[in-house]
């Protein structure tokens, strides 16, 4: 496979673009591996989002003077381009929240609470991270519905067979992870959207690694809700998004109360404001909010469309694969490396273990080598007692990384096994 | 590099680790404690057969990194046989040694600590002091009749 390897001289996005990336770290030129964790953020962004809060920040939806109408309108324009990067049918059906995890608290508490009943089931995988394991939970004690996960191969790959299986009249709420964040694996998304709306169950996908890495397409997909974290996407934090199909949302009470999300309010009674507004009580996130439309501006470039957006983060994907095939087969010559997950689709992720040292002692030593890596159990206690290790390191692949980066990786993984050789 | 790995995984933390002393289970404990640090997933069971005022027995049991299997390891080796109101003032200079954010204040007891020295160098490290640190906090609250330690 290896001679195939497009030559790659530099990276997709330029490093240079990124400030945090040309940091110094224990005295080395940093190799950042984390992006999984988070994303670094490029300068481009935060300088137009600076911009807006110098020069044209006030809250939104509430005065009628210029300013506010200003901040109002660029809060707004960046739902439209959150519904072009979904393909959503409405704008309406965008919804901003503080994050991945607040949107499937939302659709938990608002959505499915309310329908579940006791003896129900909520289907999840065995891939999905703590995020999208315990909100339902939650939901589930208080309805006495059940939580129940499909398996995974050796590989990482999910079993669809059990995941069919694990389907019943019974499964109310199908909920998973579009992309593995410990392991890189791809689920077959519309596949199971299909299997699960076979049962009449409502599927909620999780796309806090898909972001930025895939093209997304919720209505090919068929996704009731698609939820997404905006500090992966190279965005600001504290920002997150909820897709939910119209009639979905609209059929559900609010989340949380407060301004924005009410039509009039008395002491006897408070009517509720229409979507999106019913579901972003007080104010939001404005400038993360800005942020992210100067984010998704600097991905995809000027004057982007639903085309162009594809096409870049296609091209995204495919480049952050050749990066990590690269990076396996550097690691791969290294005598007591496992590297887990060896799905047939894959994405920018290598977790791996070596042999008598310990992920965090690794983790450690690559840090002294200028190397950020995630070690530990990446938020997915349940994943590593399935694979039967007690934590992993993982090394994630962004659109700045270039195969220097998986060269760092290498080494550095070789002066580890030295030290307790 | 701005100080040598060397420094962290020196030679007696290796060694520890490779050939980990009172590791297995205790028969006839009289006291059971098991640490878990939840960021890390670092988990060590200790166990102590106390009679007299003395530790007879002292076991540890387990998995994690480095720095923390070869602690316990090295807390065995320095508990055996001791009084237990040696063994808590033994605690107590670890607990300075590791965290006091005075250098000198820490480094004040270092000829007494014999290999536990070695534990200094995550020191520079502050995520990786409670690897060090989670043996110590278990054998705590063993002592004091706890089952859960705690490491905050």
């Amino acid at each position: 496979m290896i001679q195939e390897l497009p030559k790659i001289s530099t990276s997709l996005f330029p490093k240079s673009d990124f400030p945090n990336l040309l940091t110094e770290v224990n005295g080395q030129a940093l190799a950042y591996l984390d992006s999984a964790a988070s994303a670094q953020k490029p300068h481009a962004a935060t300088e137009a989002t600076t911009a807006f809060v110098e020069h044209q920040y006030a809250n939104v939806h509430r005065g009628v003077h210029t300013l506010s109408q200003l901040a109002t309108d660029a809060y707004e324009l960046v739902r439209d381009q959150v519904k072009v990067v979904l393909n959503a049918a409405d704008r309406n059906e965008i919804i901003f929240t503080k994050g991945c995890t607040e949107s499937i608290n939302l659709v938990a508490q608002s959505f499915a609470r309310p329908l579940l009943q006791p003896g129900d089931e909520i289907l999840l995988t065995e891939l999905e991270h703590h995020s999208n394991i315990v909100p339902w939970q939650l939901a589930a004690q208080a309805s006495g519905a059940k939580v129940i996960a499909a398996r995974i191969h050796d590989t990482g790959e999910l079993d669809i067979d059990d995941f069919k299986a694990k389907l019943n009249s019974r499964t109310k709420i199908v909920a998973f992870t579009h992309i593995s964040n410990a392991l890189g694996t791809i689920l077959p998304a519309k596949e199971m959207t299909e299997m699960a709306h076979a049962f009449g169950a409502t599927v909620l996908i999780d796309g806090a690694q898909s972001g930025p890495h895939a093209a997304i397409d919720v209505q090919e997909i068929g996704a009731d809700f698609y939820v997404l974290s905006i500090h992966k996407m190279y965005g600001p934090t504290g920002v997150g998004v909820l897709y939910g199909k119209l009639n979905l949302l609209e059929a559900m009470p609010p989340y949380q109360g407060g301004g924005s999300m009410i039509r009039s309010v008395s002491f006897e009674e408070t009517t509720f404001a229409e979507l999106p507004a019913k579901f972003e009580a007080g104010t939001p996130n404005i400038a993360g909010v800005v942020g992210l439309g100067a984010t998704l501006d600097y991905i995809a470039g000027p004057n982007w469309n639903r085309d162009s957006w594809v096409r870049r983060v296609t091209e995204i994907g495919n480049y952050e694969a050749v990066v990590r095939e690269y990076g396996v087969s550097q690691l791969a010559e290294i005598e007591g490396l496992s590297v887990y997950g060896d799905a047939e689709e894959m994405a920018g992720i290598i977790s791996f273990t070596l042999k008598n040292v310990h992920p965090h002692d690794l983790g450690t030593i690559l840090d002294q080598h200028g190397v950020a890596v995630r070690a530990g159990h990446h938020c997915c206690q349940p994943l590593m007692k399935r694979l039967g290790v007690p934590a992993t390191a993982r090394a994630s692949i962004a659109a700045y990384n270039d195969l220097e980066d998986m060269d760092r990786l290498a080494s550095a993984v070789s002066a580890a096994k030295e030290i307790f050789a | 590099m701005s100080w040598d790995l060397r420094d962290l995984y020196q030679e007696t933390i290796l060694d520890h680790q490779k050939h980990p002393r009172g590791k297995g289970a205790l028969e006839n404990a009289t006291h059971t404690a098991t640490g878990y640090n939840p960021l890390c997933g670092d988990k060590v069971t200790i166990q102590l057969a106390v009679n007299d005022g003395k530790i007879d027995e002292i076991r540890f049991d387990g998995e994690g990194c480095a720095i923390c299997m070869s602690s316990a390891s090295m807390m065995t080796v320095s508990l055996q046989g001791q009084p237990v109101s040696d063994a808590e003032e033994l605690f107590q200079r670890i607990q300075k040694f590791l965290t006091a954010n005075d250098e000198s204040a820490a480094m004040e007891d270092i000829d007494t600590l014999g290999d536990l020295a070695a534990l200094g160098g995550v020191r520079r490290l502050p995520v990786r002091i409670k690897c060090a640190n989670l043996p110590w906090h278990t054998f705590k609250s063993a002592i004091q009749g706890e089952t859960n330690a705690k490491t905050e």
